[in-house]
């Protein structure tokens, strides 16, 4: 790159300049989407909109929650909260490989200087019914994103096919800035006038939820709620798609799906209080994904994930 | 003659997949251009992470005509007759051949394919192979439906003579054949035409790609070699890894690095496996002091800074990964040193299968199991039950958690780090193996004793709740213990009773069912009645810890259906049943053993032998049986026998009596006939002590003396002789050879 721009900074101007470079490509510059999930793939912006035959393509930042992930905020590389970075274009573009690494080279990661490499990585949501093909990208051994092209989603094939691309926010920040421990990670610039750091925002709430998760969440509780998510799920699905009052027909699909999401993090959080057993975390992985297919099967009869001939 | 070159240009295509996908698209490419009438002098097929590319050389230009010619029915045949062939030809009436013969006149079809041009031919079968070919895992991608590993970008083909070179036309899904490549993804971005395969060659080489992944891995090794060399270090040899890593990158660059002095006192398999399963790092020792110090790793470009950014990155990552390592490592030896109970209390809340159990009910099973084989092996039952409990403490450690390939190892270091006794510890160690067919085997008692009890607790709890292999199908990997059991008895040599040992798993099972049962303390009186009941049988060390008692009533005890059961079930039962465990164990030992040369029939022949549950004496047995058959006399005598059985079945069928008894050379009449009874009375000398020494080949060697005395009898003597005493005693000599030669195998099963 003749014209390399210079090194960022802070955790957010990577944020800033992810979002400017995805904005540049014609992606829509999505929000987060407002409840807990375990990765950016929920947000219905990508798994319902893989779905059916309409283009789309959007970027987005997605928070994201682990929490068998919890340390604490002690250990350098792993958190129970932290940020992905997603970005979802259907049909995937025969140059999203070049795209990529233009991303790479916009938050200063010259590919003349660093080894970058696509390693076969294979990508599977069992929650999802979901799978891809694709790697995970290396970085002078350092994995920094996920790369998949979406086969299947929900149980349904993806027709066309949508590339994906996940980029593990604070991990690629931390080698970029060069950081060894991310809550030293420098989330605004150094020079401002009040410079934050990663921890001064994080490192009391990872203690939070480290106790919260792996020892104050209620688990009966958290098994009311999960099957109530799933009973919701299901409740809202079986309406009849004529809606009364507007006379319009209108699925609830999302409203559903947000109950799928509900669930999946419900059962994360009873995995990390350690009351899941293994046999039985099987039957709970089945039980989301049946939530997920369901809520794809109703998507995929909505203008949004319809096929353009069917909706013609 | 011409030279073809095809490139089929993709996004990354696994490392692991490449050559077995040059395989196949050298063997379908050139088996349908051989099928459609193309002949070719030579082939060779290469891959880069980004590339699949044939070369075909003297390739002819074209296919030659072909003239088939169908006869089909006769002129005057009902319609109906005519319109199948007319169907079945694809021609019309009138293109079809009469010709008068003897009949009349009689149909002919007589179909001509002139030759095709090689490029026709090559874009059919180019065409078919990209469609049809056979990755592990294909994708589609973007709105297409082409199907591939990844996505594909370009299509070089290209045919060339003296003349020239010409691009063979061909449109697959948008994706139209060209003569052009492009070279390494960073250093050589433009694209370029080439000219034929030479020219391909030369300037991927310079557009920074290396073709061949054998050039690849040649300079890999050579370039490790040498930066360690000059440390005054020796790279750590790995073959898959070496193979892995040139399908990683088109243009290697090895790059050496330090481990970091704080993690050197890690065990050397954690590092190697650490820095090879996540990093795909070569390992480095320092012969001086016998450690893992250094790694190499493989990058796939040139930088302006001779790769110092990315050797610090990767020395960064390398740092993470192991202080993981490291505090899984350093937390392990905490619990270790404590005595594992941590983690013998983990295993009792992780299900082996939910009807065998958690894995802390299946190690106290091979614990007592490990036992009492203990006795069998020669090792100390009290050894072999401590070496047991603790075998599989490992699962529960973090280290294995990350690593499950560390499982065993990593128990003999903690059990090491738990001041165990040093058997215990390779117990730990070994008690997995023989894996597979080329597995070493141990060989320490102790080690064996355990070994046995897993395979053995796994074997007939499967058994036990019927979840036989199938077919193709053996998800609990039964075939595998079995051949384990096997290598481990006969690589040491154990004459350990495989019906005993079975037995012994069966009733750790049966015990641990009644155990999980509520009033299960009457059944387990029941139990253990039926196994004091049986003969021969020590079961102390097994019964002690047993919390059941004999009951007092022992006659109504013996009536009752549960004992019964028991019984069967101890007394052999599903053991050595037809489809039983130890039926099982002998056909695995047919496999094993024809692996090694050794006949079906000759297997058979000693498995009707008494003692057959004894692997190592059955084994003996067959391999000097099958030695005795590959000398001249061998089968010589097999036919004498054979003849000499026939006769005798046939005389005892007819006469309903057995000739058994009272051969006596009073009544032999001719010098043949005495020689037979002097050579028996020798054989039979000879054979006792050496059946007794269990010297089959002494044994085999003195029966191989009958084979004349015997060719010569029946040339001489007529069995069947007029005189009834003197055919009942030659009948009964017939007997002495039957009751001889079947003392030593059961010759009537062998083939021939």
């Amino acid at each position: 790159m003749a014209d390399a721009p210079k090194a960022p900074r802070s955790f957010q101007e990577i944020i800033l300049r992810l979002q400017n470079y995805w904005a540049a490509q014609g992606c829509a510059v999505l929000q987060p989407y407002d409840m807990e999930v375990g990765a950016g793939t929920f947000h219905p912006a990508t798994t319902l909109r893989s779905l059916g035959s309409k283009p789309w393509a959007a970027a987005y930042v997605q928070p994201s929650r682990r929490p068998t992930d919890g340390r604490y905020g002690e250990n350098p590389n792993r958190l129970q909260h932290y940020y992905q970075y997603q970005v979802i274009i259907k049909p995937s573009p025969p140059n999203l490989q070049d795209l990529y690494l233009g991303s790479l080279a916009a938050i200063g990661i010259d590919a003349s200087l660093h080894d970058i490499r696509f390693v076969e990585d294979d990508w599977e949501s069992p929650t999802l019914g979901a799978w891809g093909l694709g790697w995970e990208i290396w970085c002078d051994g350092m994995e920094v994103s996920q790369f998949t092209y979406f086969q299947q989603v929900g149980g349904h094939d993806c027709k066309p096919v949508s590339g994906e691309l996940t980029y593990g926010l604070e991990r690629l920040a931390m080698y970029v800035l060069g950081v060894d421990h991310v809550m030293d990670m420098p989330f605004n610039d150094p020079s401002s006038p009040i410079p934050l750091t990663y921890g001064d925002i994080f490192r009391q709430t990872e203690e939070e939820y480290s106790r919260h998760n792996f020892d104050g969440a209620d688990t009966a509780q958290l098994l009311r709620h999960f099957e109530d998510a799933e009973a919701e799920c299901q409740r809202l699905l079986d309406f009849p798609p004529l809606d009364p009052k507007s006379g319009k027909t209108i699925i609830m699909a999302h409203p559903a799906y947000d109950q799928t999401i509900k669930a999946s993090h419900l059962f994360n959080l009873l995995d990390a209080r350690g009351v899941i057993s293994v046999t039985e975390r099987q039957a709970y992985i089945g039980r989301v994904r049946a939530l997920a297919k369901k809520c794809a099967d109703a998507f995929r009869l909505t203008p949004a994930g319809q096929d353009a001939e069917v909706a013609q | 003659m011409s030279d073809l070159l095809i490139e089929l240009f993709s996004e990354e295509i696994p490392a692991r997949m490449q050559s077995r996908a040059r395989d196949d698209l050298k063997s379908l490419i050139t088996n349908g251009l051989v099928d459609a009438g193309l002949t070719y002098g030579s082939a060779g097929a290469f891959s880069t992470p980004r590339r699949l590319v044939l070369s075909i050389e003297g390739l002819s230009p074209e296919s030659k005509p072909v003239r088939e010619e169908r006869k089909g029915p006769s002129a005057s045949a009902p319609p109906a007759a005519i319109e199948g062939f007319l169907r079945s030809t694809g021609l019309t009436l009138d293109q079809l051949e009469r010709r008068a013969d003897k009949k009349g006149e009689t149909l002919y079809a007589v179909i001509e394919k002139p030759g095709r041009a090689a490029s026709v031919i090559i874009a059919e079968v180019l065409e078919t192979t990209i469609r049809n070919f056979p990755w592990p895992k294909s994708m589609r991608w973007g709105a297409g439906s082409l199907r591939w590993v990844r996505p594909l970008h370009s299509i070089l083909c290209l045919l060339s003579d003296e003349s020239g070179a010409d691009v063979v036309p061909l449109n697959i899904d948008g994706i139209a054949a060209s003569n052009t490549t492009a070279g390494h993804r960073f250093l050589s971005r433009a694209r370029f035409p080439v000219t034929g395969f030479d020219d391909y060659a030369v300037k991927l080489k310079r557009a920074h790609v290396v073709l061949d992944s054998a050039e690849r891995e040649a300079a890999i090794w050579q370039g490790a070699q040498n930066l360690a060399f000059a440390a005054g270090w020796e790279v750590v040899e790995d073959k898959g890894l070496l193979s892995e890593v040139a399908g990683l990158v088109e243009w290697p660059v090895p790059l050496m690095g330090r481990i970091a002095d704080t993690f050197l006192a890690l065990p050397p398999e954690v590092l190697q496996t650490s820095m090879k399963e996540h990093q795909k790092f070569f390992s480095v020792r320092n012969p001086k002091t016998g450690r893992i110090e250094g790694f190499i790793t493989v990058a796939n470009t040139e930088t302006a800074d001779h790769g110092e950014t990315i050797l610090k990155g990767n020395q960064k990552v390398l740092s993470a990964r192991l202080s993981d390592a490291k505090f899984f490592w350093e937390n392990d030896l905490r619990v270790a040193k404590a005595g594992m109970g941590e983690w013998l209390d983990g295993l009792k809340s992780v299900t082996f299968h939910n009807k065998l159990g958690s894995q802390a009910d299946r190690i106290a099973r091979i614990a007592a199991l490990a036992a009492e084989i203990a006795t069998m092996v020669g090792a100390d039952p009290a050894l072999a039950k401590q070496a047991a409990e603790v075998a599989k403490a490992d699962l529960r450690s973090a280290m294995v958690g990350e690593f499950p390939e560390l499982q065993g190892l990593m128990g003999m270091y903690y059990a090491r780090a738990a001041d165990l006794p040093e058997a215990v510890a390779l117990a730990a160690r070994d008690h997995y193996s023989p894996l597979g067919p080329t597995d070493t085997v141990p060989s320490d008692p102790v080690s064996v004793a355990v070994a046995l009890a897993d395979k053995i607790d796994t074997l007939t709890g499967f058994w036990a709740i019927d979840e036989k292999p199938t077919g193709s199908k053996d998800p609990f990997a039964l075939r595998r213990a079995a051949l384990g059991v096997i290598r481990l008895v006969l690589g040491n040599g154990l004459r350990a009773s495989q019906l005993r040992c079975l037995e012994l798993g069966n009733i750790q099972h049966l015990l641990f069912k009644l155990n999980a049962q509520e009033h299960g303390d009457q059944l387990g009186g029941l139990l253990i009645l039926a196994l004091l009941d049986r003969a021969n049988s020590d079961f102390k060390l097994m019964l002690e810890p047993s919390k059941y008692k004999v009951p007092s009533n022992l006659d109504e005890s013996r009536k009752n259906e549960n004992y019964l059961d028991f019984r069967k079930k101890i007394w052999g039962g599903y053991v050595d049943e037809g489809d039983g465990v130890l039926a099982f164990f002998h056909d695995r030992l047919k496999v094993f053993l024809k692996d090694q040369g050794i006949r079906h029939d000759v297997i058979d022949a000693c498995l009707a032998m008494p003692g057959n549950d004894d692997l190592t004496l059955l084994v003996k047995r067959a391999e000097a049986l099958a030695a005795f058959l590959k000398t001249e006399d061998g089968p010589n005598l097999l036919q004498g026998f054979k003849r000499a059985n026939t006769i005798l079945t046939q005389a005892e069928t007819k006469d309903g009596v057995e000739y058994s008894y009272g051969a006596d050379p009073k009544f032999a009449e001719s010098d043949e006939e005495r020689a037979l009874f002097a050579a028996l009375d020798t054989a039979e000398a000879a054979i006792t002590p050496a059946m007794r020494a269990e010297d089959f080949a002494a044994a085999m060697a003195a029966m191989a003396q009958l084979r004349a005395p015997i060719d010569a009898f029946f040339t001489a003597v007529q069995v069947n002789s007029d005189n009834p005493i003197i055919r009942r005693n030659r009948l009964n000599l017939l007997h002495r050879i039957r009751a001889i030669c079947s003392g030593v195998a059961d010759l009537t099963k062998l083939d021939g």
